[in-house]
């Protein structure tokens, strides 16, 4: 962040430039549509930047009200990033200090190892009313919000004990980034994406020791802890990248997307070497089965109807066909897409207590359209989602890797290959 | 990733393109790089409004005297009739009912308190057949308090025109205090999410139109109603115990949003592919065809197709580019009609035709596009990219997009 400093203060690193006030991004910014005290994202992002960079007193805390959903960057016609100077602006500008609470929420992979450790234990807490009630009056997390619960056995582990050795068997193999989530929550998933990987004749390695994306320290503005996270992380991932020739993987939409681009964009964090090979497994899937190169079989008996959920960071990606494509291609599948909106949660976001109403203000035309759905569950790239919908509707919700995970025949699978 | 077809372009000459060419069974795909300028639609396609100066009547007659390079002319007269019969048919299956012939200009109030000639009318706005004249002699126009997009006295002005005795009046609802406590988003398209929401805003909204239109014959608003629910504006009318006059705001516009919402629907549930928010940066061609194109958020994964459709709009929306230096396409560099001396590009009389306006891609009669002079057989042109016209000064904008979208889209399906 040092650079601004010797450069002339009316050039902006992001494009605000650009914008012509046409103020379409305002028509499609869910908070705005919830909560009048957010100034939007025009006011907030190009036509504030003008005056902060004129003088820092512009800033504005109410800032800390955006999503970062990108939704408004998606319907600029003129290409202005206004979720990054808005992002950029917190970091830059915000005086607040983080609450203990926002390290808490941030801090992913301390929290995950702690509460996994003692999961037996901490996942009956953590879901005792009156636990929730006391994080909400001193922590003010919100009492509605159940947590995740923490696994037994982490993701790490389960590998090196029962996936790690046979990895090797396979002639081609890509690495896993499984994020927070699969490793402290939900290992299951990362089990599934290995079951698919190893049918189409991959073996799957974890990196030599990933770190939490960051995207919830930057959201929280611990941008230090962020960065050396973010440098960590490129390290790594050259390590498989380049180093071996090996691409990464992720199930997770948010943690590709920090990586690829909040990386450079809001922490300065160069990944011109990384980005390319580090995607979603979806699309590694696709691109394999689009060229020719792969056929997945799949049962005869699966049988569901479900919807898909675009998440913020897959509309912003401009992902989701990869996913939804996937889906599609299994028989027993009668498939329905939900309407692209923010489901409110935004990471840690819908966890406090300050921003409870707006989250669910903003998720409620989701829930309605999900709770008025007569699918058997729905299908979603990103975890928080799947906690807000969960919490908020009737409905399940499962990783795309996992449906097609238990619709694959993996034998009839790894024949065609093996042939 | 391959389609029957992909459009580059998601505005009206994109999507009107893509929903003939899906409504045939064709597997195709728009990619958009953001939205486009629907959202800033008064209400009203215009189709031929002037031409030399002069108000149109008969736009169908009329367009026989343009200049061979005009659009409609390259279509052809008779093509253009026969299309512009299909148009609001298609729009209709959208779901978005327009009314009004090519042959006969009707016309709408603008915001300026003019009448202006034009094609197909919204149902939302009022329709008149004389320019003279307005039904009227009391009316009450009624703003909201605070909302600034709305100028009542250029109203009020057009209307003495008339001979038309208008009174503004201006009223605040508890609904509108939250959206106004922001001092910049007091907007048409927050004041339509309100009454979006539910019966009760709109039910109360209502009462207070009536009670302050008692002693007028009509009323008149803003086009705040119905952003994505389309029954909000019958609903209100049948509401209101007197006639009701939409004038459009200021933009975004709330009627525009809803008919680009409403024909990306469309094309979505015909099996449309609508990428929104990524960029063609470039295209593969082999032996004058376009094999596939490249995209900011696809990358290595190509966009194929069998045929093309370049629907990218013009200055406003990048389709075409002007630097201090040159003139030209972004995306293939394609052949430009339009002078490379930029001396030539502005008329200093700010109100003259401007040249620049007439600017566009060049193509061949088939309208397909052109590299040095050579078509690429396969790569389509539709919309404002086109050139050829000023759309701004004819009054021709939405004509001109929708007809020839739908000539090219009949170029493919041959
Ligand atoms: C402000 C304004 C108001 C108007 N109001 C009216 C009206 O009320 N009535 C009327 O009859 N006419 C009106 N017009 C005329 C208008 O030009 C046409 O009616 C019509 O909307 C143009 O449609 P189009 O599809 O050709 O282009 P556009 O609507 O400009 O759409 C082009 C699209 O292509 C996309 N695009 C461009 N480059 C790329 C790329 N490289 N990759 C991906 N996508 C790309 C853009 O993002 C944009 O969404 C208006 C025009 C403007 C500018
Ligand atoms: S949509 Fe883009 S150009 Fe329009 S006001 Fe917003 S930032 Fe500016
Ligand atoms: S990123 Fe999302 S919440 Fe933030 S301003 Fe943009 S649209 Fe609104």
């Amino acid at each position: 962040m040092k650079k601004e400093k010797i450069e002339p203060i009316n050039i902006s690193e992001n494009n605000f430039e650009q914008c012509v006030k046409c103020t379409i991004c305002t028509v499609y910014c869910p908070v705005l549509e919830v909560n009048p005290d957010y100034p939007g994202p025009k006011q907030s992002g190009p036509d504030g930047e003008r005056l902060r960079l004129k003088d820092e007193n512009f800033y504005d805390e109410s800032l800390k009200l955006c999503l970062n959903c990108k939704r408004c960057e998606i319907a600029c016609p003129h290409g202005v990033k206004i979720g990054d100077i808005i992002q950029l602006a917190r970091i830059k500008y915000s005086k607040k200090k983080p609450k203990i609470r926002d390290m808490i929420l941030a801090n992913t992979d301390i929290v995950g190892t702690m509460a996994s450790t003692f999961a037996p234990i901490v996942n009956p807490i953590v879901a005792l009313k009156p636990v929730r009630r006391i994080m909400d009056t001193v922590l003010k997390i919100d009492h509605h919000r159940m947590f995740p619960e923490y696994t037994g056995m982490r993701f790490e582990t389960w590998y090196r004990k029962y996936a790690e050795k046979k990895q090797t068997d396979f002639k081609k193999h890509v690495s896993y980034f499984h994020g927070c989530y699969v490793n402290y929550n939900f290992p299951q998933l990362g089990k599934d994406l290995i079951k698919i990987m190893n049918a189409a004749g991959y073996g799957v390695h974890l990196l030599e020791k990933e770190k939490c994306c960051g995207v919830a320290l930057i959201s929280n503005g611990l941008i230090k802890q962020a960065t050396k996270q973010a440098k960590h992380n490129v390290e790594a991932f050259k390590k498989s990248i380049v180093d071996k020739n090996m691409p990464v993987i992720s199930t997770s939409s948010t943690c590709i997307f920090t990586i690829r681009d909040e990386y450079p964009h809001l922490l300065g964090v160069k990944n011109e070497e990384i980005r390319d090979e580090s995607e979603l497994a979806t699309r590694f899937l696709f691109r394999l089965i689009d060229s020719g190169k792969l056929k997945l079989v799949f049962k005869e008996n699966y049988k569901k109807r479900i919807a898909y959920h675009t998440p913020c960071h897959m509309e912003k990606l401009g992902w989701s066909i990869y996913s939804t494509t996937l889906l599609k291609m299994i028989p027993g599948i009668d498939f329905m897409s939900l309407e692209s909106r923010c489901c409110g949660i935004a990471g840690t976001y819908g966890f406090k207590k300050e921003n409870y109403e707006t989250s669910q203000g903003v998720g409620k035309p989701l829930f309605d359209q999900i709770d008025g759905s007569n699918v058997d569950f729905v299908a979603t790239d990103c975890e928080t989602c799947k906690w807000q919908i969960e919490m908020s509707t009737t409905k399940k919700v499962q990783h795309p890797i996992s449906i097609l995970a238990e619709a694959l025949d993996v034998e009839a699978t790894m024949k065609l290959w093996q042939e | 990733m391959k389609f029957d077809n992909i459009i580059i372009g998601g505005g009206l000459s994109g999507l009107t393109c893509g929903i003939k060419l899906a409504e045939q069974g064709k597997k195709c795909a728009i990619v958009s790089s953001g939205q486009s300028a629907i959202h800033f639609f008064s209400g009203s396609f215009d189709f031929l409004g002037k031409l030399n100066g002069q108000e149109v009547k008969n736009p169908l007659e009329a367009i026989k005297t343009l200049p061979d390079s005009h659009p409609y002319q390259r279509v052809g007269v008779e093509n253009i009739a026969r299309l512009a019969v299909e148009a609001p048919l298609l729009l209709n299956r959208a779901g978005l009912s327009f009314l009004g012939k090519a042959d006969q200009n009707h016309f709408v109030l603008t915001p300026m308190g003019i009448m202006k000639p034009t094609w197909l009318t919204l149902d939302d706005f009022t329709r008149f057949e004389q320019k003279n004249t307005f039904p009227w002699k009391k009316a009450v126009i009624l703003n909201f308090s605070g909302f600034l997009d709305f100028h009542t006295l250029f109203v009020q002005d057009g209307l003495k025109k008339f001979d038309v005795d208008s009174q503004v009046k201006n009223f605040a609802m508890k609904e509108f205090e939250a959206i106004r406590r922001n001092p910049s988003e007091m907007r048409s398209t927050n004041i339509a999410k309100v009454f979006d929401q539910g019966e009760d805003a709109l039910n109360e909204f209502a009462e207070k139109v009536n009670l302050l239109s008692e002693g007028f014959e009509v009323v008149i608003l803003p086009a705040v109603f119905g952003l994505f629910n389309k029954n909000v504006v019958a609903n209100l009318k049948s509401k209101i115990n007197k006639p009701l006059v939409l004038l459009p705001a200021i933009p975004p516009s709330v009627p525009g949003i809803r008919s680009q919402i409403f024909l990306r629907k469309r094309f979505e549930e015909l099996g449309g592919t609508y990428f929104l928010g990524d960029n063609v940066e470039e295209g593969t061609l082999e032996n004058n065809r376009l094999v596939a194109i490249h995209t900011k958020n696809h990358g290595d994964i190509k966009l194929e197709a069998d045929h093309f459709v370049l629907a990218s709009g013009s200055f406003y929306s990048k389709g075409i580019v002007a630097t201090r230096e040159k003139l030209y396409e972004p995306i293939l560099g394609l052949d430009i009609d339009g002078d490379t001396d930029n001396e030539k590009w502005l008329d200093e009389k700010f109100f003259n035709d401007q040249p620049y306006m007439h600017y566009g891609v060049k193509t061949d009669s088939h309208f397909r596009a052109l590299i040095n002079g050579q078509p690429i057989e396969n790569l389509y042109v539709a919309g404002s990219v086109l050139g050829g016209a000023n759309a701004l000064k004819e009054g021709s904008g939405a004509g001109i997009s929708v007809l020839t979208s739908l000539h090219v889209a009949e170029q493919i399906l041959k």
